[in-house]
């Protein structure tokens, strides 16, 4: 399974070289998440209508290699976005990948883009 | 840079490791690390939880990544022979030299092997490094039964696991009680029965003479002339420091093994350190790790220049669960240093034995013992350690309030400031207190994280949440008990807002009472009280319910869910029985019986939810409501239709007030049973409410639970009719409903509420706040809205289509694994 978790790395939006048409946005349940899957990787796409925004990190959680955080629930932390796996709440920050209230790894956050309807996932291979 | 070589990669190794990385400036040190096993240190304490399906991975203290973020030279598989302290080098194995201008010795012990004849034969085993463990478990397929030698700490951990291998276990102790050195006889007498009763057998005060066999074990005989037959042995009779390096370099060491060091864990070579149970201070060796650590701190200080308190020896106390079964020894347990009076208290019956001892000006508590129950451990070894006062009455100590007193005694609040609250780590109640008064800490997690306390054992952690409550309060903070930061309200006030205003979503109640933008805290706890108080559909709004919730099932290890039938009073038809065989059949499903007399489903993938209800719908199934927190079941007993002792239909009882209440949300999950007579046969007095039938009707219990704090249910009334009795359990379950906090069961709401039991009894039975008749028409609401959800979900094609594991995908998650295990499936095994 670690060789799992090495699959998913970060993507900066400057770097992007393929966006991946993903689904339409009605797919996503407002201020929750979804499970995608590029390639051989499954991405948990968070559709954070009240505030109005977007964001995608790995489903998997490195706490117990589960494949499973786009059934977190999401929510804030002083302001930071962030979402906790439905296993044992840990909490990782939407924004940066970071791992908020506790001591597992720090997860991979993917760019995202809405355009026509429909919601593209970033990614640098 | 200057070199710093740690010979020992065990506990205390890795220990000094992380403080002198924790203290050090980059670039200060160089450190290599030898260890002579081939992985990086592990967890030696929770050794037999290997037994009980933990890895060794588990078990790691850190990875092989941390050395290397650390910049730490990590060389396992690599046993250092020879200490050159005039050239300042150490030799390994391979003849490779390394320099070095510190030499930390912490190559720990060995398990001491006594000189018995026959020790040799095959299946005689140390119990000591996790290469011991395999070689243990696989000889255990071919015995049935094994032997222990060493009836103290680390023989009755090797005799757990000779139990969790499916073993005959044997303890065989010289002295005439086991954990000789923690217990007295009495003590001894309590926890042997306790063991006994779990299938161990105890023979005490024997000397074993030889190990019988030809080439492999068969038995033992014993200097009494008695013999045991066994299929194997396991030698876990003491340790013996690993102090060869030490001798052969020409440094003195102590009569009973262990380098000799100073106050500042010196040996006689002042460049060179010994820590942990290689090292004897004043001809003692410290066989426990939190000395271990406090050693390791000690010469970090000293090599990072902070300020050190020079070692004094350490106090032995000590706590552990012992196969299940509490055991607590401390200060001066037998009364052997200072004159004392002890007093002492036991129970054979539930198998409790208590003793303290007392100065004999009754001032001061000087030790104990405590097996069975060491819930007063902590605050005991403090009240010890701090000197401080008594209370009058010191029995009170052990036994707890009596006669309607406030327990005497202290809580934290009385502690002194150097009271150490965290003994595997050394941190003190000034430092927490500290933290949280000048750093602004206010969470548990950020006490653990900025002091490490409770990270070891974590036996301290219940004292470090009353020190923050404690702290927090005395600071004028948090007084108010709110639900998180993005509600300044409690559950209760949160619950007569919806009420009052008509608040009916999540959304708008956070728009008008919160800020923020929620959290897995409020969310959940506002969707419990929306579903109490209106009753909609939970999966309306299904972003702010837990998984469990969202998805109408319990979820597992691996992200599959199990499914649970409602079986009301655990009364169900052959034909019904066939239907959930049928069904587990076709989507293979793992089947197990529940507690509460039903049968679950494990291993339905998300997206097969939907067809598995369908199927269980069109039989005649509804939810279980096996995933809310809410009702759960009504267990039963036979009761009077069958049974000759029964009074009362118990069965029909249960099945009319399991149909009452099924759906009902709460704010933790609820759980009755009915009893057809005094035998109690549905164990009714550990539920959250209890129904016992009499000759003249029904006696209710409430606010029982099992759990790990099981508590039995406590008397409301007796001898009321069906119709009196459903009316008080409605008002009761929407009185707790209406003021419990998120997350708490009945028995601790109980025990949280002023007045107690007497004050309940006046609200529900007395009506003393007239609410009565208000509580009853709020639960016949909740029972006529009552409607299936699954049924709801099965007929709604919308809310069907979001049972998929992909949006983009008509595919299953390509992860999920499982293995067999009789005959059945079981996830692959956890990360």
């Amino acid at each position: 399974m670690i060789s799992e978790l090495e699959k998913y790395k970060t993507a900066d939006t400057s770097k992007v070289k393929n966006w991946f048409k993903a689904a339409p946005v009605e797919a996503f349940p407002e201020n929750g998440g979804a499970c995608i899957k590029y390639k051989d990787l499954q991405i948990a796409v968070f559709n954070f209508t009240r505030r109005n925004e977007w964001y995608a990190c790995q489903n998997l959680c490195p706490h117990k290699m589960q494949m499973i955080l786009s059934r977190g629930m999401i929510g804030s932390e002083e302001g930071e976005p962030k979402v906790a796996c439905p296993f044992h709440k840990k909490t990782f920050s939407l924004k940066t990948g970071k791992n908020i209230n506790g001591d597992t790894c720090d997860i991979a956050t993917y760019p995202i883009k809405i355009e026509d309807g429909y919601v593209y996932v970033g990614f640098e291979h | 840079m200057a070199k710093i070589v740690v010979i020992g990669n065990g506990m205390v190794g890795y220990k000094f490791c992380e403080k002198l990385c924790a203290q050090a400036t980059a670039g200060d040190f160089e450190i290599t690390v030898f260890g002579e096993e081939p992985w990086p240190a592990y967890d030696r304490v929770h050794l037999s939880a290997y037994f009980s399906g933990s890895t060794a991975d588990d078990l790691i203290m850190a990875p092989r990544s941390w050395y290397e973020e650390n910049n730490i030279d990590l060389r396992t598989n690599e046993m250092i022979v020879k200490i050159d302290r005039e050239q300042k080098k150490i030799i390994s194995h391979t003849g490779h030299d390394y320099d070095y201008d510190k030499l930390i010795l912490a190559t720990g012990s060995g398990a001491f092997v006594p000189p018995i004849d026959g020790v040799d034969k095959k299946g005689v085993f140390v119990y000591r490094t996790l290469e011991d463990l395999d070689a243990i478990i696989e000889y255990s397929k071919k015995a049935k039964s094994a032997a222990v030698i060493g009836g103290g700490l680390l023989g009755l951990e090797a005799a757990k696991a000779v139990i969790d291998m499916g073993l005959e276990a044997h303890v065989i102790e010289f002295a005439p009680r086991l954990m000789p050195r923690q217990l007295d006889e009495a003590g001894s007498a309590t926890l042997q029965s306790k063991l006994e009763d779990l299938g161990i057998s105890i023979h005490l005060s024997k000397n074993t003479k030889s190990i019988n066999g030809n080439g492999k074990i068969t038995g033992m005989s014993f200097a009494d002339s008695t013999s045991l037959s066994t299929d194997m042995l396991i030698i876990s009779a003491g340790i013996k420091p690993r102090d060869e390096l030490a001798k052969e370099c020409g440094l003195s060491t102590a009569p009973r093994g262990g380098g000799n060091v100073n106050e500042f864990l010196q040996t006689d070579d002042e460049n060179i350190y010994a820590i942990g149970e290689v090292a004897s201070y004043q001809n003692m060796i410290y066989g426990l790790v939190a000395p271990g650590y406090e050693m390791a701190t000690q010469v970090v200080n000293q090599l990072t220049n902070k300020e050190v308190k020079p070692f004094m020896g350490f106090d032995m106390s000590t706590k552990l669960k012992l196969i299940g079964v509490d055991v607590g020894s401390f200060g001066d347990p037998f009364g052997e240093f200072e004159p004392s009076k002890p007093i002492v208290y036991e129970n054979k019956n539930s198998g409790i034995y208590k003793r303290i001892n007392v100065s004999t000006d009754g001032k001061r508590l000087l030790g104990g013992i405590l097996v069975g129950d060491a819930s007063a451990y902590n605050m005991l070894l403090q009240m010890t350690q701090n000197k401080m006062p008594l209370p009058p009455e010191p029995e009170d100590l052990i036994l707890g309030a009596r006669g309607g007193k406030e327990a005497a005694g202290a809580g934290v609040e009385s502690l002194p400031e150097e009271a150490q609250i965290c003994s595997c780590e050394n941190v003190t109640k000034g430092a927490i207190c500290s933290l949280i008064e000048n750093d602004g800490v206010t969470k548990v997690d950020e006490i653990k994280s900025c002091t490490k306390a409770g990270t070891g054992c974590g036996g301290c952690m219940p004292m470090v949440n009353d020190l923050l409550k404690h702290q927090l309060k005395a600071m004028g903070k948090a007084v108010k008990n709110v639900l998180c930061e993005h509600f300044d309200y409690s559950r209760q006030e949160l619950l007569d807002i919806v009420k009052v205003k008509g608040i009916k979503t999540y959304n708008e109640l956070l728009d008008q009472f919160g800020q923020g933008d929620g959290c897995e805290v409020c969310k959940p706890a506002v969707a419990s009280i929306l579903a109490s108080t209106w009753n909609e559909l939970v999966t309306k709004q299904d972003t702010i319910q837990d998984t469990n919730d969202r998805y109408l099932a319990n979820i597992q290890k691996g992200g599959t869910y199990s499914v649970v039938p409602r079986i009301p009073g655990g009364e169900i038809t052959p034909e019904k029985l066939i239907v959930i065989g049928e069904v587990g059949k076709k989507y293979g499903l793992y089947t197990k019986i529940t507690g509460g007399q039903r049968i679950d489903l494990f291993g339905a993938r998300v997206d097969q939810l939907p067809d598995i209800w369908e199927e269980l719908i069109n039989a005649g199934f509804e939810s279980g409501h096996a995933y809310g927190k809410s009702l759960r079941t009504i267990k039963s007993c036979v009761g009077s239709t069958w049974c000759r002792y029964g009074v009362q239909d118990s069965v029909s009882f249960a099945i009319q007030v399991e149909e009452r209440y099924r759906g009902l949300r709460s704010p933790h999950k609820l759980k009755g049973a009915v009893s057809g007579c005094i035998r109690e046969c549905a164990e009714a007095q550990s539920k959250d409410f209890g129904i016992i039938a009499t000759e003249k009707g029904w006696n209710l219990y409430v606010c029982g639970n099992g759990g790990s704090k099981p508590q039995h249910a406590q008397l409301l009334i007796n001898d009321v009719d069906t119709e009196t009795c459903l009316k008080y359990i409605d008002r009761f379950l929407m009185f707790y409903i209406r003021t419990a906090e998120p997350l708490t069961r009945t028995a601790t709401w109980l025990n949280k509420l002023e007045g107690g039991m007497d004050y309940l009894r006046d609200v529900v039975v007395n009506d003393s706040l007239g609410i009565g008749e208000e509580l009853e028409k709020e639960m016949q609401f909740m029972i006529d809205t009552y409607a299936c959800e699954w049924k709801e979900v099965v007929n709604n094609p919308e809310l069907r289509a979001k049972f998929k594991h992909f949006v983009n995908a008509d595919e299953e998650d390509p992860t999920l694994k499982f293995q067999d295990m009789r005959g059945q499936k079981i996830p692959a095994s956890w990360g």
